[in-house]
């Protein structure tokens, strides 16, 4: 069963004259386990296709259902505490609270939730130790570096039972080695059945999906998954 | 990269024969590129021929082992230190491809660029395949699956490129001679989302 399912999703801002459809009619789905790149040029849709995933934004006219819930059929506060529970999010400026420590920023969302503080410290915890720096728990995020500041956005993202995660750019200010670390991250929280969605302009990045959708003027105009047959595909290249 | 530095450089690990050279060839490439074993030996006569390696006595089992020479360390030595170049590497027939797309008419330059794109994109999700598969595995393979990697990549970035000064540059009439482009077409604003 699909953790994600936009139908015929619309997006439009303003009206009349100066209407602008950001997103004209989508369909994608995301299964658990299955990790799901967006690319496209600027303007063509990529975050507000994310939004609309997240519920952070309604769309116009369509469905959204994550983990089998309709979105627009949510009071708002409904929409907050399953937005809490169930979907995390990973952005380009990580969108960590300078105030809060590491472990903190991590346990906020169940604390939230009314979780206890010591359970939530505790799940927050574990979820640093498997983003690989539960020895940081303790530190203020302007004393980390950018990598691990987005590991800790991270351990944030799949922190309790979260099943959809959504990732805007996640490897923007980080280099290389640093931006692949979370790409594999992230793929290995899907391996272990979270649904993903990527939004990322770089193609090394999406190499990492199991599926790109490619999306032109609010079109989703062409979706790729790999070969099965790698050794073919290595002796056609090289 | 020929057979030639290939065998040198595996006979600088010490002397083999045909069948050793091609399975060490094959395990340094991680079979990425397979030759067969006439190719080795016919390569190996070459080099023999002009004092690049010299044949050693058989074994019992009949095996001939070759031994790389002083000339042949040395063309080793140059061959390392000498950088690809353009001119070494095949054409690119997909730059050629989008070259001939342009000016041929009824041909949609987009399409052939977005149908390269997808290609790619597949082909870079097998090598990511790879390189998660590789982890732990030997260095050299990982160089190779990453340098396949950074190629695709830098192959869809410039698709891309390509696409966007289409955009660019696209009239809303399509010249008679096919795709060709207009330089004093206004250029198409994307929409922010």
């Amino acid at each position: 069963m699909s953790v994600l399912k936009i139908s015929q999703a619309h997006r439009t801002h303003g009206i009349g004259a100066a209407a602008v459809h950001a997103l004209r009619g989508a369909d994608v789905e995301v299964a658990a386990g299955e990790l799901v790149a967006v690319m496209g040029p600027s303007g063509s849709g990529k975050s507000t296709l994310l939004n609309l995933a997240g519920g952070l934004d309604t769309a116009t006219a369509g469905d959204i259902v994550v983990d089998g819930v309709n979105l627009a059929e949510l009071s708002r506060k409904r929409l907050a505490r399953l937005r809490r529970r169930r979907i995390g999010y990973i952005f380009q400026d990580f969108n960590l609270i300078p105030s809060l420590t590491a472990a903190e920023n991590v346990a906020l969302p169940l604390e939230l939730d009314g979780v206890s503080i010591r359970a939530a410290r505790a799940a927050a915890t574990t979820s640093l130790g498997e983003v690989g720096i539960d020895e940081l728990a303790d530190r203020f995020p302007d004393d980390m570096s950018g990598g691990q500041r987005q590991r800790v956005a991270i351990a944030r993202a799949i922190v309790g039972e979260r099943r959809l995660i959504l990732a805007d750019e996640p490897t923007g200010s980080l280099d290389s080695q640093t931006g692949e670390a979370v790409l594999r991250l992230l793929r290995d929280r899907c391996d272990n059945g979270a649904a993903g969605m990527l939004v990322t302009h770089e193609a090394r990045h999406a190499g990492w999906a199991d599926r790109v959708i490619f999306l032109r003027d609010g079109n989703i105009v062409d979706a790729s998954s790999p070969l099965s047959t790698p050794d073919s595909l290595l002796r056609a290249t090289i | 990269m020929s057979v030639k530095h290939g065998l040198l450089a595996l006979l600088e690990r010490g002397p083999a024969y045909g069948y050793q050279l091609r399975a060490s060839f094959e395990e340094s490439t991680g079979a990425t590129w397979p030759l067969n074993i006439g190719q080795v030996y016919t390569t190996l006569t070459r080099l023999e021929r002009d004092h690049l390696v010299r044949a050693l006595p058989e074994n019992q089992q009949g095996q001939r082992p070759y031994t790389i020479t002083d000339a042949g360390r040395a063309a080793l030595a140059v061959w390392f230190t000498t950088p690809v170049t353009g001119n070494d590497r095949p054409r690119d027939e997909l730059a050629i491809k989008l070259a001939l797309a342009l000016t041929t008419p009824d041909i949609d330059v987009s399409s052939v660029v977005q149908a390269q794109r997808i290609a790619t994109i597949r082909a870079l999700q097998e090598y990511t395949r790879l390189k998660k598969q590789a982890d732990n595995g030997d260095l050299a393979w990982q160089l190779i699956i990453d340098s396949m990697i950074f190629r695709a990549e830098g192959e869809i970035r410039w698709l891309d490129h390509c696409e966007a000064t289409l955009l660019r540059r696209s009239t809303t009439t399509p010249p008679p001679s096919g795709n060709r482009v207009d330089v004093d077409a206004p250029e198409r604003e994307a929409t922010n989302t």
